[in-house]
């Protein structure tokens, strides 16, 4: 027994221990690189390509947080994270910015004392099943098996809406999306459940993606984001006002290809401000002037990094819907750059 | 003539405590458990500043609120508004279900092994050390990876039993065998004795205990007279008896029948449920610690001396009897101790549970319910305490078997 509780008492004090260091900016600065916490792989989102270079939507993030700090938005050192692992991750200073289409949600905010830097994709929990059960609405699933990644919030709102519509089922529980993907398509579970947008990047890896339908019901509200430690302000906003510069940079109409015309100087002061030629918002952050610039750069505005990893070109083909600007009727909303 | 003096009554000086022999095992000791208690008290200094530094506390409230989440084999009445600690107990009795039948049959596939490498046929015998070399020296984790694949992939899923072409069928019409599981018919009474059908099991289970004491007063009765008279009355009828007529007749009272699995909208319902994540966790514990039993018990019978088996042999017992009633005995003195780490092995190992998606404690405690409520210290200690407890329970329980066998002298 002695043994064991010495053992584990290390581990935890040394995970602790990694928390307890402040300055995750300097941190960073410091070491040169930037540690991003992703997905095990999703397509569109986070996942290694032919060259093994991680791409993706959430990648994106990182990478424009690293261009931004460190003006290099190859500086970064993707680490992979399942449902479960992620916050122990973060927790423990394995990671400075975990970017894995994480869901917001109080407990995660206030008792888990992390904090969400804002919202990169609005998305909801839906349903996918074979076309040839005939299934029209997730209510008609009364009595089945359904796939369900463990340790995540969809696996709260399945009970809850299971519960709530008096109808039964059986969670078959999955680590990670590509077992939850083998398992489907072998027929182990009738029907898989994540995130809307997850359903869309995985059944577009489907060799017959049409003979699979993602039924109409979204049953709860997900919006996902990147997040920090708690208690780090500094680096806090470094993350979130990247976030916040990929968005005003696509409301202001900055994209990657005018943006070096841009920067010599416009008409719009907002537009100065963010890429730094008026005004001292780099500087106010602890970083170099051309912070915005350098994130733009790297990947585009957020309008960009959308179509290039899960827009309706791709093959994930997820329309802007809730995630366009919020002069286009979408939730999308920067809050002002001065 | 010399005079016997006292030894010098010398007082204790501090440089004893390194230079005499008396007190430096002892000094060692001291400065060891010191040093260690310092360890202790910083490490757990540390993890108390650096929590209190996040904002966070070690506390056990969060076991009574609910779980939220939804278990898939319950042996218990559960659902996702029960708490965590329900949670972690219908975790917990998946973990001792799967280790209690991989124990049992990791025992008989040890056995049987390890007596077949053994035997004079070659084959047999070179069979058996294929399957043991192939099964010990691959680990564990993998084979519970290849046997739910094999199931998901090999097996039908339930939507193929449908419809006037179903490509799938059942086997007599009452075992379905589908990647989610195998189907059986499951027992119940009609006319049970109580309104509940566990507490109808329970007098079965008190009638198997009957038949068992009789059966046992048989042997005695059976033994009394062999010593007495020197012949052994035949007791197979009597025996066979004793077990059969008080089951049939408690099966007849009750009215025992039986319910099919039968397909319906999604997936079978009805019928006993073993589910695809049991068996392939059940399975690979147990081919995986069989080989491992099997080498046991080869070592334990290589180390009764030959001379035992051509003493019995020479005393015209058939091969058979030899082993049974003079070899195996004494091997027994050699497999059980390693014999009892197998076991604690199995109970360890069945914490792979979560690869397959089994729902054993590591999974349900250890798993979501730590993930939901991010509370990795206390649910890590009680996992701890758990599998703690459990290995010593059954450490304890063999070590009394053990004494039971070992060798008695008089």
């Amino acid at each position: 027994m002695k043994k064991s509780v010495i053992l584990g008492a290390m581990t935890f004090a040394g995970l602790a221990a990694g928390a307890a260091s402040a300055g995750t900016l300097d941190d960073v600065k410091a070491r040169g690189k930037l540690n991003c916490g992703v997905t095990t792989g999703l397509v569109g989102f986070a996942a290694p390509n032919a060259n093994g270079e991680w791409e993706g939507f959430d990648v994106a993030v990182c990478r424009a947080v690293a261009a931004a700090v460190l003006g290099d938005s190859n500086a970064v050192e993707f680490v992979p994270t399942t449902g479960k692992t992620r916050f122990t991750a973060l927790a423990s200073g394995e990671i400075d910015l975990l970017a894995r289409n994480t869901t917001w949600t109080f407990s995660r905010d206030v008792d888990l004392k992390f904090e969400f830097v804002g919202v990169n994709y609005y998305d909801g929990q839906g349903f996918m099943v074979p076309k040839e059960l005939g299934v029209s609405s997730a209510k008609e699933l009364d009595g089945a098996t359904v796939c369900i990644q463990t340790g995540t919030t969809t696996e709260l709102n399945l009970a809850d809406f299971f519960r709530s519509n008096n109808i039964s089922y059986e969670p078959v529980p999955i680590e990670t999306n590509a077992e939850a993907q083998q398992q489907y398509l072998a027929g182990a579970c009738d029907v898989y459940t994540t995130d809307a947008s997850g359903l869309a990047a995985t059944r577009a890896t489907f060799d017959d993606p049409s003979s699979h339908v993602i039924l109409p019901e979204i049953i709860s509200k997900e919006p996902l984001g990147p997040l920090v430690r708690h208690g780090d302000n500094e680096w806090g906003d470094v993350a979130r006002w990247t976030l916040n510069a990929l968005i005003a940079a696509e409301e202001l109409g900055v994209t990657s290809a005018n943006l070096s015309e841009m920067s010599a100087g416009t008409e719009n002061p907002e537009i100065n401000r963010l890429l730094g030629t008026e005004g001292t918002l780099g500087e106010m952050l602890g970083l170099s002037a051309d912070w915005a610039k350098n994130a733009i750069a790297s990947q585009g505005n957020y309008g960009e990094i959308f179509a290039k990893n899960i827009g309706e070109d791709t093959p994930v083909g997820l329309a802007r819907g809730l995630n366009a600007q919020w002069t286009e009727g979408g939730l999308l909303y920067a809050p002002p750059l001065r | 003539m010399s005079t016997l003096t006292d030894p010098p009554n010398e007082g204790f000086r501090l440089s004893m405590l390194i230079n005499d022999t008396r007190y430096r095992s002892l000094t060692f000791q001291v400065i060891a458990a010191i040093v260690l208690a310092l360890c202790i008290w910083y490490l757990g200094n540390n993890l108390i500043q650096n929590l209190r530094a996040a904002g966070l506390n070690i506390s056990y409230t969060f076991l009574g609120d609910p779980a939220g989440y939804d278990i898939n084999q319950r042996l218990v009445e559960y659902d996702s508004q029960s708490s965590h600690a329900k949670a972690a107990l219908v975790g917990l009795l998946n973990t001792l279900l799967v280790a209690v039948l991989a124990c049992i049959t990791a025992t008989v596939f040890g056995v049987v092994a390890g007596v077949l490498r053994l035997s004079n046929n070659w084959l047999v015998s070179k069979l058996m050390a294929v399957y043991v070399e192939i099964f010990r020296n691959i680990p564990v984790l993998i084979w519970i990876i290849i046997i739910f694949t094999i199931m998901t992939a090999v097996l039908p899923g339930p939507r193929e039993f449908r419809g006037d072409n179903a490509t799938a069928s059942m086997v007599f019409d009452s075992f379905a065998f589908t990647n989610r599981g195998i189907y059986v018919p499951m027992p119940w009474f009609e006319n049970g004795i109580f309104a509940s059908t566990s507490m109808n099991w329970l007098l079965v289970l008190a009638g198997f205990a009957g038949s068992w004491l009789a059966a046992h007063q048989i042997n005695v009765w059976a033994n009394t007279k062999q010593e007495s008279t020197g012949v052994r009355p035949k007791t197979t009828a009597l025996i066979l008896a004793a077990w059969l007529v008080p089951f049939l007749a408690l099966m007849l009272i009750m009215g025992l029948t039986w319910e099919y699995p039968e397909l319906k909208g999604f997936n079978f319902s009805g019928g006993i449920k073993v589910g695809g994540p049991l068996i392939a966790l059940w399975f690979a514990l147990s081919i995986y610690t069989g080989a491992f039993i099997a080498e046991n018990v080869r070592a334990g019978i290589q180390a009764v001396s030959k001379g035992q088996t051509e003493a019995a042999s020479a005393l015209g017992l058939r091969p058979r009897r030899v082993m049974n009633l003079v070899v195996l005995p004494q091997a027994l003195r050699v497999i059980i101790p390693p014999l009892i780490s197998n076991f604690l092995n199995i109970t360890k190992n069945s914490s792979l549970a979560i690869a397959v998606g089994y729902a054993d404690i590591t999974a349900t405690l250890g798993g979501i319910t730590l993930n939901q409520t991010g509370r990795a210290i206390e649910c890590v200690l009680l996992l701890m305490l758990f599998y703690l407890t459990a290995s010593l329970t059954i450490s304890m329980v063999m070590n009394v078997y053990n004494a039971s066998v070992k060798l008695k002298e008089r």
